[in-house]
This record gives structure tokens, sequence and C-alpha cells, in this order.
């Protein structure tokens, strides 16, 4: 059986959740110049939001209904704490040296991931997400599970919605304009400190969704799954071109669909067999990322100012 | 722009770096305290408190808890006062090696319950066999951490002369799981997964071995990070190779996803793993997908035994938050036979612990043997216990029920 159709798809799924969390790298820095390492675990923070919601809900409430609510509960959570980290840990920096508001980042991200394991009930090993009920969905030669379908519903219209906001709103525009030079935006008028609050909550609502598909897609979440995939995530965009909205997408996609082929693939190759499998996936992935920075220093889509936000 | 790009290359390889290594450790907490008594000494304790491990670790805590509690309600040991001290390893081999430091660094510690993984057992058995400190683990199950590298080549050399274990070894395990595979379940097309850990590893060869000695096929390996929890890439090379049957030489935090997301790509196939997927959390990390599925785990299951009676009566009557998971009574076993090696240390000088009473409970440990939880405890010239039962679990309606026992012979 050829198996590729469905790496593809496998590779594209992990992608676009690579390409959701990513886009709150990536927006951040594009206006403020800040590697907000703690954007893992407001992504964490999001999944565990959603949790909270559906353990409140009446048992047996059918997830259908309970799934917006949660998405809601699950933004509302990320965006307050992704704000709040602004306001108060990044903002008193802002005029510093550049390495201070990243070492606070990273500070900030330890905190949250240990805020979670000491205080949220059960939190010391993983907890079971709600699943989508009903067995997996066969089309010609793909498979896709039921948790899936929520990531290959949300993710694009996501993508879509992102794309609209910052090309054709006025605060959109005014994104952009923060991005290309923060002094000039502010003298035409723009609220540049707005600007700032509005890209670190649109990030965080963005993880948020990503953290209810990953719920569903993994049946669990824990306090430190964010770590990892914030780090993937923060390569993904990265790779696509740190600062450019498009890029992060298209660098969630490539690292995605990077990571399926070597699991599945590399061993294949005469004489590579120790150096394929699962396991090897990162080190594949970290590879793709230097080799395009060697190539390419502003990643596949960098340097196009223009989408910048 | 040169600078930020430089700026971004730089911390792009740290995130690389990170990555790969998932870094962590946690302060440890103290144990608790039993009072009273002419002369107190301390039974050590690692294992994963914390962490994707820590429902395996919180039991083995609360087995060997019960276990010093019950000695000192006795008054097992005439003038000694057992107390518990419990050090948190997070499942990690650097944590342990510092714990077992930290262990022998105090006195009156004189022997030591764990660790859980084989992997962080490596790393602490130098350090107490340097310091004389006695190590009984309940759960430990390599092979070579007491029969030496070269094992399975028969050249069998013991290492480490303070180390003990009341668990069966994988040599047995992995070989006991393959024949129950092919001769009972009838699958003969089998894919290997592993963790690449010391346990996993271990585990998943000696399962290769005697599948294909007993005539079946193995259509496809694979090796995964058990950090990352997808596995959806491995899940579609498992369908497309044909397998009936998963080995997965690992552990449950990722065993759970594992099993689920291979059920959710279509494959038809059971898992079949270890004593370390004998845990009611992988029935929850697995959800439905995991009906059906296989694990064995040491010994017999303790329920089962009469011998484990008192001790499930008055487990339950501690009220322990945690249940006593798969290695409860292995673990109470383990640290009982410390209490009795410090027995026998005692009674031999007249009442009183010896001023060299580390190296004389290594000696004592050899030779005593008692009726412990899951059975008779002592142990061979390797420092394995003599009692080499397994089960075979099946997970029926999101729960594990024993479906044969026996012993494997070779």
């Amino acid at each position: 059986m050829n198996e590729l159709p469905q790496q593809l798809v496998n590779g594209l799924l992990l992608g676009s959740m690579y390409g959701l969390v990513a886009v709150g790298y990536t927006m951040v820095y594009g206006i403020v110049q800040l590697i907000n390492f703690a954007h893992g675990e407001i992504f964490m923070t999001g999944g565990f939001g959603a949790l909270t919601v559906w353990l409140m809900l009446p048992g047996g409430t059918s997830l259908w209904v309970a799934l917006p609510l949660m998405i809601i509960g699950a933004i509302l959570v990320a965006t307050t704490i992704a704000v709040g980290a602004e306001r108060f840990a990044y903002r008193p920096l802002r005029g510093g040296p550049k390495l201070a508001p990243l070492i606070t980042a990273i500070g900030l991200s330890l905190a949250l991931q240990q805020a979670v394991w000491a205080w949220y009930p059960e939190a010391k090993s993983a907890r079971t997400f709600p699943q989508i009920p009903g067995g997996p969905i066969e089309l010609g030669p793909i498979t896709i599970g039921t948790g899936d379908v929520f990531l290959v519903i949300a993710a694009p219209i996501c993508m879509a919605f992102l794309a609209f906001f910052v090309m054709r709103t006025r605060i959109g525009r005014g994104m952009q304009a923060t991005a290309q030079d923060p002094d000039t935006a502010r003298l035409m008028g723009v609220n540049t400190d707005r600007i700032i609050v509005i890209a670190f909550a649109l990030g965080a609502s963005f993880a948020a969704v990503g953290a209810v598909a990953y719920g569903l897609k993994y049946g669990q979440i824990d306090y430190k799954m964010g770590f990892l995939l914030g780090l993937k995530a923060f390569t993904a965009a990265v790779l696509g071109g740190i600062g450019n909205i498009y890029g992060a997408m298209i660098g969630g996609l490539v690292l995605g669909i990077a990571e399926t082929m070597a699991t599945a693939y590399i061993n294949h190759i005469p004489g590579m067999q120790q150096l394929g499998g699962q396991s090897w996936a990162d080190v594949w992935a970290f590879v793709l990322l230097i080799v395009v920075l060697l190539l390419r220093p502003q990643g596949l889509l960098g340097e196009r100012v223009a989408d910048r936000a | 722009m040169r600078h930020r790009s430089l700026l971004i290359l730089t911390t792009a390889i740290t995130a690389g770096a990170l990555t790969l290594t998932a870094c962590g450790s946690r302060d440890d907490k103290g144990g608790d305290a039993a009072g009273g008594g002419n002369s107190t000494v301390v039974i050590g304790l690692d294992a994963p408190l914390t962490g994707d491990l820590s429902a395996l670790g919180l039991g083995i805590k609360n087995s060997a808890d019960l276990a010093v509690k019950q000695a000192n309600k006795k008054q097992y040991v005439k003038g000694i006062t057992f107390k518990l001290e419990a050090l948190d390893d997070q499942a990690q081999p650097s944590s342990g090696q510092q714990n077992a430091t930290k262990l022998v660094a105090d006195k009156e510690v004189v022997g030591v319950v764990g660790p859980l993984n084989s992997s962080v057992a490596e790393s602490m058995q130098k350090v107490f066999e340097d310091a004389n400190l006695v190590q009984v683990s309940p759960a430990n199950t390599n092979p070579a951490l007491s029969q030496g590298p070269k094992w399975n080549t028969g050249e069998k050399k013991r290492t480490y002369k303070s180390y003990f274990r009341t668990a069966t070894t994988d040599a047995i395990q992995g070989p006991f799981a393959a024949q129950y595979v092919v001769n009972k379940a009838k699958k003969t097309k089998a894919f290997i997964i592993d963790d690449k850990k010391t346990y996993g590893a271990g585990l998943a060869g000696t399962f290769k071995g005697e599948f294909e000695k007993l005539g079946g096929k193995v259509v496809g390996t694979d090796h995964v990070n058990p950090d990352t929890k997808d596995f959806s890439a491995v899940a579609t090379k498992v369908k497309s190779s044909g397998a009936d049957v998963v080995y997965y030489g690992g552990e449950y935090p990722a065993g759970g996803p594992l099993t689920k997301q291979i059920k959710e790509a279509g494959a038809k196939v059971i898992v079949v793993g270890g004593d370390a997927l004998y845990s009611a959390e992988y029935i929850k990390l697995g959800g439905a997908a995991a009906n059906g599925d296989i694990a064995t785990s040491v010994g017999a299951p303790i329920e089962t035994l009469p011998s484990a009676k008192e001790f499930l009566a008055n487990y339950k009557a501690e009220n322990y938050k945690d249940a006593y998971e798969a290695y409860g009574g292995y673990s109470y076993d383990s640290t009982w036979a410390i209490i009795e090696a410090v027995k026998k240390v005692v009674d031999a000088n007249g009442g009183k612990l010896p001023s060299d009473a580390r190296a004389k409970i290594v000696e004592a440990m050899q030779t005593i043997s008692f009726e412990g939880v899951s059975g008779k405890v002592s142990f061979d010239e390797f420092g394995d216990t003599t009692n080499k039962q397994l089960t075979v679990y099946g997970v029926q309606n999101g729960a594990h029920k024993p479906i044969e026992s026996g012993t494997f012979g070779g």
C-alpha cells in the first residue's frame, strides 16, 4: 500500500497545529522584536482553560454544545495571561536591552508551567481531554481520526481570518505600520501600545484554538505540552521567516511534513536505517532549519516587509 | 540586519538543543517521619513522585511507607525505629544519581528502595556500590543491571554486589509475551516499536528474539521519542506494514497515545507491551482504543494471592490517596527485605546496629528468605529475585484483567 498520501495528511495536520502556534511568535516578533518564549505555555494554559470549562459543564453535555464554550474559555484564559504578561512583564522592559525581555520570557515560561503543575487539580500527570465520538473517517487511501476533524476545519478558518484582519481592517493596517516603523506610526496617530496588546491577544487566541485542537487530537493535555510544541512552533516561525505571518503558516506546514516524511522514509534509504524513525524526526527538523537559515537567513518568506505584522 | 539574523540563528540553535535534551529538575520532597524508639535508621526511597510516571512512583512510595509503619507498629526489630525518606527522581537518571549521592551522605540510611526506571538505576548503582549501601528495586526489569552488559551472549557476570531486585527481568518478560502472542493469540506479523530507553529497548529486543524463534515475522521496526505525542506517522507505517500485532517496548505515557493513534489510523492490530503498560493510566490515555491490548507484568496478580490479603487490607486502612499500582506489592517486599536484613544484622550483633552496618546488611541481603506479598522473597547469585512468575493481562471494558499466569521455561 502506498502510504504517501496518508503521510502527507499526517504532516499537514501536525503542521497546521505548529502554524497556529507559530503565528503568535511571529506577530509579536514582527511588532516588538521580542521572541516570546512563554508563548508555548500560553498555548498550554489555553488547553487547561478549555478543560476547566468542560469540567464545569454538567456531566453528559454533548461535546458539540460544549466545544464552542470550551474554545471561548481557552481563548479567555490564554488571552488574559498573554495580555497580563505583556503589561506586567514585557512593557516595563521595552526600552531596555534586547536580552532582558527574552530572559523574562524564559522565566515566565517556567513559572507558568510550574504554576499549572502545582495548582491545577491532578495536573501532575497528563489529564484526559474530552473526545469527539465516532470512528475514523475514510476517504479513499486517507484516514482522518475524529479528533483531527476540528483541526482540519479550524486551522484554515483561523488563517483566512488572520490574513483578512491584517490586510483589510484598520487595526491590521495599524499593526503593519507599527511593524515597519513604530515611531513614525505613533506620529501618524497609531496607538502603538494598543497595537502591541492586540498582537499579543491575537497570538494567544490562535494558540488557544491550537490547544483545543491538540486536546481533541491526542486525547490528553499536560503541563509540559507547551514546551516542545512551543519550540517547534518557534522553529516553524523562523523557518518561514520570523515576523512574516504567511511565513509562520508555511513554516509550520513545511516543518510538519518534514518531520512526518523523515519518520516515514529516511530509514528506507540504504545506509540510513539507524538515522530514521520517529525518534530522529526532531533532528531532521532542525537540520532542515539550519540548512534553510544558511541558504536564506531571512527564512523562506522573510524580508517582505509589507506583509510583516 | 545582519545582527538580527545572528540573534535568531543563536536562539534557534539553543531551542534545538533544549528540545533534544528536554531538561528539567525539581526539588525533592522530604519523607514522612515516624517518632519514638531507641535508635532510628532511615530507609531511603527513590522513585518518580511527580511527572508522567508518578502514578507508579506514588504506589511504590505508599507501599514502602506501609512496610515501614508495619515494622514500627509490630516492633519487628527490637530497639530500631525505621523512617522512610522518599526522594523524587522524575524518571531522570541525573536526578536519580543526585538522590543516590544524597542518601549515601546521610549516615542514618541503611538501605534504599527503588528506583522505578532501569535507566535511573544504571546511574545510581555505582554510587551505592562505592558506599556499600544496599539497593533493592521493586520495578527494574533490565537484565543488564544485575547480570552485566553481556548477559544475552551467555556471559553473565554480576557487576554490583549491592544491587538487588524483587521484579522479574525482561530476559523472561519479553519472551514470555512472545510465546503468548504466537501460541495463544495466534499473531505472527509484528511491528516492533521502542522508546530507546534502557528498559524499552531491552524489552523489545528480547521479545523480537523469541518471536522470530517461534516462527513470527517482524514486518517493521521504529523508535519513538516518548516526549512528543504525535505518532501519526508511525501509526501510518504500522497500518501499511500489514502487521497484526504491535509490540511496544516503553512506558504508558507514550504507550497510551500510541495505541490510540495506531487504531485511529485504521490498523487492525493489538498492542502488546511489558509491565510499564500495566497501569490504569494506560487505559485512561488510550481510551476505548486500548481495549484488547495486552500487557505482561511481573509476578501473579497480587489480588489473587493469599499472601497479599494482609497487605491489601492494611493499604486500604491507611487511606492512601493513590493506588498501589503495578509495583506496590514488590515495593512492600523490597522494603521488608531491607527490614529483614537489618534484623539479621542487629540480632547477630547482640541487639545493636554494628558500626559497619551498611556492609553487613549487603551481606545479609544475599541470604534472606521470607514470605512476602508477592510470594517467597529471596535472591539468586546475581541479586535477582528467585520468584520468576509472570502474568498476561488483557484490557477488557476499560480495565486490565489477568488472562494467565506462568513461568517462562526458556
